[in-house]
């Protein structure tokens, strides 16, 4: 299989990988450099399972191929929390508001609350909705979860 | 997935010139949330995956001096959907792009790989084609003008020749003075394909007691995007008024303007039903937008 070097920004970090062109960002990220926060669930950018942050936007990274991740820069769940373990105010939140059911669509949700808020700190409902919207949870938790952004969002300081 | 050259030009002669593969099977890729899908689910097997992410001078929004604008054909979708000139000026497109998918999809699908991909559902294609756009190709013979009216050659076909690139959508300045609106029927609020979409352009008569010209374009309806051009002469001349509009929803829903299509997802009494209710509602909600001088 041809093999491809990219190198970009993980999580704040430079990185490189030497992987086959054929993979996505998803799957470099989970087979390479063992992040599994992001998930594979439909594989074709229905369910948001695989949403990470690429140069501030929201993306499915199983839509994404990985040669043209070269010299972006990624964040995924694993890299939201400070370096001593303090949650994300939107981590906190989603424990705190028991926004996690099976937690297969946790990390993603996540992911694509932190781009809302990043951009709008304060959204109205209808905007986390919409925000939202491209992330299936299969458990239904939806009421809990859209909570659990608004209190993230009045956490901020 | 089976292997493939990934190349990433950074020209536009480069990028035709990996496009002309002798193989025939080289793809472009925008934001490639319609290509990694067919790779993945629908077999396409390219031989070279072409990148157009670093061809310079492909994404941008222009707001043309005389009333038009101008869109690079590798701007994301969302931002059509978020630019202050589309929404003023041609409300419709940025409507059409905020509806496509869910914002993941948004920030990577592009306005011209919507087009290129050429579904029958492709939510841009209705308000582009009701806004008498023109799709500007570049390819190793030089650059050429395309009506969209002419794009679309068939479902997932298009006038773009292999080694080409679709670079620019132009929506010209005499579409400035009219107001356009765009309806996705679908059922659910998100993450959908429309089961009909509707899209109307209208200018109105100085007085607004005439129509003085209209453009009615459906997507779904028919094998690609079309333009309704029998209910368009019909609104000519004709007030805005609730029986004409609905007249011109029954002639854009008569086999004399298409025979609508029954698919998986929608039968055509339905489609008819709905395009009889839309077109009058998305002429009316044109009319709102038209700018007062």
């Amino acid at each position: 299989m041809k093999k491809v070097s990219v190198s970009f920004v993980l999580n704040g970090d430079p990185v490189t990988a030497e992987v086959p062109v054929t993979w996505s960002l998803l799957k470099t990220l989970r087979e390479h450099f063992e992040l599994t926060g992001a998930k594979e669930g439909c594989g074709v950018g229905e369910c948001g399972c695989c949403t990470v942050i690429v140069d501030g936007d929201a993306v499915n990274s199983c839509l994404y191929p990985v040669p043209e991740i070269e010299g972006r820069s990624v964040v995924t769940v694993e890299g939201i929390a400070e370096k001593d373990g303090t949650l994300h105010p939107l981590q906190k939140a989603f424990l705190e508001n028991n926004a996690v059911q099976c937690g297969f669509c946790t990390s993603g949700m996540i992911m694509s609350a932190k781009a809302l808020l990043d951009k709008h700190p304060d959204p109205p409902e209808e905007d986390i909705r919409t925000g939202l919207s491209g992330n299936f949870c299969r458990c239904t938790g939806y009421v809990q979860i859209i909570e659990a952004v608004q209190m993230a969002a009045k956490a901020k300081p | 997935m089976k292997a493939f050259d990934y190349v990433r030009p950074t020209s536009l002669e480069q990028a035709c010139a990996a496009l002309a593969d002798p193989s025939g099977s080289a793809v472009a890729l925008a934001g490639g949330t319609d290509v990694l899908v067919q790779m993945r689910a629908s077999g396409l097997r390219p031989s070279t995956v072409v990148s157009l992410r670093d061809v310079p001078g492909l994404s941008f929004i222009r707001a043309d001096e005389d009333g038009g604008v101008t869109i690079g054909a590798v701007t994301p979708l969302g931002e059509i959907e978020h630019s202050p000139v589309l929404k003023e000026r041609f409300a419709a497109v940025a409507q059409a792009a905020a509806w496509v998918g869910s914002a993941q999809v948004r920030n990577r699908a592009t306005v011209g790989g919507n087009l290129c991909n050429a579904a029958p559902s492709a939510d841009t294609a209705g308000p582009l084609l009701a806004l008498d756009a023109t799709a500007i190709l570049e390819g190793p013979q030089g650059r050429r003008r395309v009506p969209l009216t002419e794009f679309f050659t068939g479902t997932y076909r298009t006038a773009r020749a292999a080694d080409e690139v679709l670079v620019e959508i132009e929506i010209p300045e005499e579409m400035g003075q009219f107001g356009s609106a765009y309806w996705k029927h679908t059922r659910r609020k998100a993450m959908e394909l429309p089961l009909i979409g509707i899209a109307v352009a209208l200018r109105m008569s100085q007085d607004r007691s005439q129509i003085q010209d209209a453009r009615v374009a459906l997507t779904v309806a028919a094998p690609t995007p079309i333009r309704a051009y029998l209910a368009e002469d019909f609104l000519k001349g004709k007030p805005l008024a609730d029986e004409v509009l609905r007249e011109a929803g029954r002639i854009a829903s008569s086999t004399d303007c298409c025979t609508i299509r029954t698919s998986l997802r929608c039968e055509a009494w339905y489609r008819e039903e709905m395009v009889q209710v839309f077109v009058p509602r998305m002429a009316k909600r044109a009319a709102e937008r038209i700018k007062l001088p």
